[in-house]
């Protein structure tokens, strides 16, 4: 992958505010990115405070009520399969969505940087050994890898997250590698070296430094997939296991009411939408801010 | 050389492949022979069925019988059904190609088509609006996108079937009309991931091109628009064929989402079913099988992406 070549090429990331506070105000004039931001906000407080938003319990049904239609009084998104408030589900069900989604991203994003900083920079046997495991995992194409991996774990969230925790941990691990090797054989840190700087040193002031920013960016751009696969694993009935609200789980659960309430059905889709695209929408402005190639 | 080194490199990646799809039986919880033996088996039958499973032996023992019968195509019989994972291999495995490789035609005509479009246009509203089109692509739940067009097609306007392969869910395919309807909605949805991907790639490689020096001296030099297409064409044509090879990998990995959604009978059914039915042979059979195919088509794509373009070398 080529990708990378820009981070290579050009010159490093300096590590002064004055950098930061450019990508800052890059970000804060790019609307697109801004009004991402604010949706991402809004859902997120939703998670937060949904006891207090929330009009109806999540969890209580009533089967004479079952499936009404959107607009009706006292339910204004329609009721679900059981009888369950839609609106009051939607908004619950931000929490698990969120946290299935969003997680494995930071997981990978810890354990990936950690593998490809370390292969990176110390080169030789331990990068051939560290990218040739990662090489194997990468060979998997990653829904099939979540799929098998937790489909043989079993359903359940700490399954559901840890398999795809291991699914991006390879391509954030690839992507920090290279942009190891890059920042490695640049000459400061050869002058740092020379200077009688640790090895230790060396990694926390000069290497951490640059090579943070490009791997943070790329992990942003795996959220919006990672919350796909994560609802979709419990679409398939791995993952979240019912009467939690979750959205891909309701999307499942409302699968057989698409001849009686077909929008009511569609609507936990629309909200894992909607949080897909802001996420991509951010992280494209974040790219641009910081004057990164995708 | 650099093909000998790359086919070099696929063998260690294709033997890791293996021994995960092999542990991934052992990672599962549970005995693996609870799903064939009745709860109360006597200790002497559950013996007896180890020992014919082999998971009597060691590990790594278990390993490499497994591989040797493997390599000569013999993927072991499925436990709920009784027949040869290969056997039921094949035949789903052709559906998922047939879907998948259309797909992917629809999402790279239609993805090269945004992308040419926005980077030729680069900057204006026709940029905005394509690259609108295809960060949606990118974004959508596909599985969510699959019910909503059968909502659409299917129950509100009565126009296309919502499930299956073929008239009263036969699973024999023909190429009539009768049973491509069945093709149509999936293939859509399926193809709406490449099309945001090879969109967003060909919009980045035109963009990039145009502003290249030898374009804008030949349009300077009076070169038409057409022969500065024909320039865009020679250069982006290698990076976007070898991101469609690739996008029909991981739509053939993919497909469990898509076909659950619309009961297409193919590997991502036939995983699903492996996976709610306990059914080990078949899940190791069906991962170890896709993934080999993707290790392959990533070869593939790596080599004929060097013939055409000698500059671009991956490993």
């Amino acid at each position: 992958m080529s990708s990378l070549s820009a981070s290579q090429n050009s010159a490093p990331f300096e590590v002064s505010p004055g950098y930061w506070s450019g990508v800052i105000g890059r970000l804060r004039r790019d609307p697109v990115a801004m009004f991402a931001l604010l949706v991402i906000l809004a859902l997120v407080l939703m998670a937060l405070f949904a006891p207090y938003i929330a009009p109806n319990d999540p969890y209580r049904g009533q089967l004479l009520r079952r499936l009404r239609p959107i607009g009706t009084a006292g339910f204004p998104l329609g009721t679900d399969e059981l009888g369950r408030d839609m609106l009051s589900r939607l908004i619950y069900g931000a929490r698990l969505s969120l946290l299935m989604g969003v997680t494995p991203v930071f997981i990978a994003f810890f354990f990936g940087a950690f593998i490809g900083i370390t292969a990176g920079f110390v080169g030789g046997k331990v990068n051939s050994l560290l990218m040739r495991t990662v090489d194997v995992f990468f060979a998997f194409p990653s829904v099939l890898l979540a799929i098998a991996l937790s489909g043989a774990l079993g359903a359940g969230i700490f399954n559901g997250l840890l398999s795809l925790s291991i699914v991006f941990i390879p391509p954030i691990a690839r992507i920090a590698e290279s942009v190891t090797t890059g920042v490695r054989k640049l000459e400061y840190i050869e002058a740092a070296r020379a200077s009688g700087a640790s090895s230790m040193t060396i990694v926390r002031v000069h290497v951490l430094g640059n090579v943070l920013g490009p791997i943070f960016v790329y992990a942003t751009g795996l959220i919006s997939v990672s919350l796909i696969l994560a609802s979709g694993l419990s679409f398939l009935g791995l993952g979240v296991k019912p009467p939690e609200p979750e959205w891909g789980l309701m999307l499942n659960t409302l699968r057989n009411a698409i001849y009686v309430q077909p929008w009511v059905a569609a609507l936990p889709g629309l909200m894992i939408f909607c949080t897909s695209i802001s996420f991509n929408l951010f992280s494209d402005g974040l790219r641009s801010a910081m004057d990164l190639k995708s | 050389m650099y093909i000998a080194k790359r086919l070099l490199y696929t063998l260690p990646v294709a033997f890791g492949v293996s021994v995960v799809c092999f542990m991934l039986v052992h990672i599962a919880p549970g005995d693996p022979l609870t799903s064939v033996l009745p709860p109360d088996a006597s200790a002497q039958l559950q013996a007896e069925m180890r020992r014919l499973y082999g998971f009597d032996k060691p590990l790594p023992v278990q390993y490499f019988i497994w591989l040797a019968k493997t390599v000569q195509g013999d993927l072991g019989v499925s436990i709920a059904t009784g027949r040869p994972v290969a056997l039921e291999l094949s035949k789903a495995l052709g559906n998922t190609l047939m879907l998948a490789v259309l797909a992917t035609l629809i999402g790279f005509l239609l993805g090269g088509l945004f992308g040419f479009v926005a980077g030729y246009f680069r900057g204006g509203w026709v940029d905005r609006l394509a690259s609108f089109i295809s960060i949606i692509g990118v974004s959508v739940p596909h599985y969510w996108l699959g019910m909503v067009l059968v909502i659409i097609f299917s129950v509100q306007l009565n126009w296309l079937p919502a499930t299956g392969a073929g008239p009263g869910g036969s699973a024999d395919w023909a190429w009539n009309w009768l049973h491509v309807r069945h093709l149509i909605l999936p293939a859509i949805t399926m193809s709406v991931i490449p099309m945001g991907i090879v969109a967003r790639t060909v919009r980045a490689l035109v963009a990039d091109i145009l502003s290249q020096e030898f374009i804008v001296g030949q349009r300077a030099k009076g070169l038409l628009d057409f022969g500065v297409f024909r320039h865009v064409v020679k250069n982006a044509a290698p990076t976007a064929l070898a991101v469609m090879g690739l996008q029909l990998g991981y739509l053939l990995g993919g497909s469990i989402l898509i076909e659950t959604v619309f009961s297409w009978p193919g590997t991502g059914f036939l995983l699903g079913q492996a996976i709610f039915q306990r059914d080990l042979p078949l899940l190791q059979g069906t991962i170890l099988i896709l993934a080999l195919f993707f290790v392959a088509l990533n070869l593939i794509v790596d080599v004929v992406q060097t013939m055409l373009d000698p500059r671009v070398q991956r490993t």
